[in-house]
């Protein structure tokens, strides 16, 4: 992590530089540099083990890159000092597993992070939950535990939980993978309303009906590197790189 | 009703010595206004101090780092591996004897803190596992919306820890309330004594048992109902609010009809 303490010229959403990520002697990021223009939405694909998730749990910093630096507009996340609950708090993630608080109601997982990281009071936070709730479909559910719900139901919760506090940028890490395919479709189209609503998104997925047509560009991971990066046209219908063109044969 | 087979004069002996209905009920009463209070104020108190020093240790012992896990390693080794008995006198002799008086020459207090250390010890370990077994998806959902590590510990993952460990917890508290007995060691005042005090004081005047039984009894009364408290506890935290609850039938959306675990294979 050298310490280059001036933003880049144009400041992205999200941009990342010669990012390295090992376990032990394991690599699994090595020298990745990409960033995540205002507005767009971004798509990571790959084989598994390729290092995507790996990426989008070192851009929110849940995972701690060994070298590189991250910087979350005109911060930079990566710097010793940085403050990066705050800047977690202007970040939001979705995940497989949806980790919706099971021992809160609904309301209170979507709530918990406006009252006490935002410092809000209960019933602002509650009208802010309710009103992001409503957006996911599910404002009836607002009392319920998450045990309650369906997985697709779960998901979208978790969705409203992240967008309730505001953020800069979306991160989905292989948000539907969990669910049954009679579930995905509620959940990936509350992903494409944010993305065609302007949100920054970086969506990790197995979904090439979503990447094809929701995002702006795709990026294919391999072997912990950024092999390619373009339009979902040139990725799905002008593959040139070989290990592109073989994982889309077995996924497409 | 004279005995006349030495049979029954050993038996008669037996059931006088320790069912002697009129000791035990002559008993009961300095049991149940005296002993019983003071009996419970010890066991909460120690269970308090206990609950305290083990949500501390706990969280020491989830370090990553092993010098903040040694103190409390060592912690919870040496005051589970020390016979209670060792410890109670050690602290409540040793101490004021080493001139360190927090409680001055009450016993009671130092009987609190020595229960407490080491209920404090068992708990830390029934913490620490119950923390573990908590998805580590809960603690990276808390953080990634902002929450500090402590924030996201005491808002999210130590409050699911715990659930899952009442039923351990109800095991240690029967054990606190046990032991509060040691108190006797220490010697007590007039209006301090707890069940176990009153019983052996009147065993000692009378040389009969029964006492004794009557203490027993004290105790059964508050270790039973309070483990099937706890379960009871454990049971509706698991199972969510009672099935007659209209807000686990009514279902505003019904075209959802898959199962509330669905995707949580994978």
């Amino acid at each position: 992590m050298t310490a280059v303490t001036r933003a880049p010229a144009t400041p992205a959403a999200l941009r990342v530089t010669g990012l390295s990520k090992s376990y032990g002697s394991h690599t699994v990021l090595r020298d990745i540099t990409i960033d995540v223009r205002a507005g767009e939405t971004l798509c990571l694909i790959g084989p598994s083990g390729s290092g995507k998730s790996t990426l989008l749990k070192c851009l929110n910093l849940l995972e701690t890159p060994d070298s590189g630096e991250i910087w979350l507009g005109g911060t930079c996340l990566t710097a010793p000092r940085a403050d990066v609950d705050a800047a977690r708090a202007r970040i939001g993630m979705v995940f497989q597993h949806f980790n919706l608080f099971p021992h809160l109601s609904v309301e209170r997982n979507v709530t918990l992070a406006l009252t006490s990281v935002k410092g809000m009071d209960r019933e602002q936070a509650r009208q802010i939950a309710l009103r992001r709730l409503a957006e996911v479909g599910l404002s009836a559910f607002a009392d319920r535990r998450p045990a309650q719900l369906s997985g697709g139901q779960q998901q979208r919760v978790a969705i409203a939980r992240a967008l309730a506090m505001e953020p800069e940028v979306m991160l989905f890490d292989e948000a539907t993978s969990a669910l049954d395919p009679e579930l995905v479709k509620d959940v990936l189209a509350v992903m494409r309303d944010l993305a065609s609503g302007g949100m920054t998104m970086a969506v990790v997925t197995h979904e090439m009906g979503f990447a094809r047509e929701a995002a702006d560009r795709v990026a294919f991971m391999c072997d912990g590197r950024l092999a390619e990066i373009d339009t979902p046209d040139q990725i799905f219908e002008r593959a040139e790189h070989p290990r592109l063109r073989q994982f889309l044969s077995q996924v497409l | 009703m004279a005995p006349s087979t030495p049979q029954d004069l050993a038996s008669n002996a037996l059931v006088n010595t320790f069912f002697n209905w009129d000791l035990i009920l002559q008993t009961f009463p300095r049991l149940i206004t005296e002993g019983l209070l003071n009996t419970i104020v010890i066991a909460i108190g120690a269970i308090v101090v206990g609950i305290v020093i083990a949500l501390l240790a706990a969280m020491l012992l989830l370090s990553n780092r092993w010098w903040i896990r040694l103190p409390a390693r060592l912690y919870v080794d040496i005051f589970r591996g020390l016979p209670v008995i060792i410890t109670v006198m050690l602290v409540g002799v040793g101490l004021p004897a080493a001139g360190f008086r927090p409680f001055g020459t009450d016993p009671f207090g130092y009987a609190i803190l020595a229960i407490g250390i080491i209920s404090g010890a068992y708990t830390a370990e029934i913490f620490r596992s119950g923390i573990q077994s908590v998805d580590p998806g809960q603690l990276q959902a808390a953080r990634s919306l902002g929450l500090s590590y402590l924030k996201a510990m005491r808002l999210v993952v130590v409050p699911q820890g715990i659930r899952r460990v009442l039923p351990a917890m109800a095991g240690q508290f029967v054990k606190d309330i046990k032991e509060s007995s040691l108190v006797y060691l220490l010697g007590l005042a007039a209006g301090q004594r707890e069940l176990y005090f009153i019983a052996q004081e009147e065993v000692a005047r009378t040389y009969n048992s029964s006492p004794l039984i009557a203490a027993g009894l004290c105790y059964l009364c508050l270790t039973i109902p309070l483990t099937y408290f706890m379960n009871h506890l454990d049971k509706r935290l698991r199972e969510g609010p009672k099935p007659g609850n209209p807000l686990a039938i009514a279902d505003p959306h019904p075209q959802t009809p898959v199962p509330a675990t669905a995707g949580e294979k994978a």
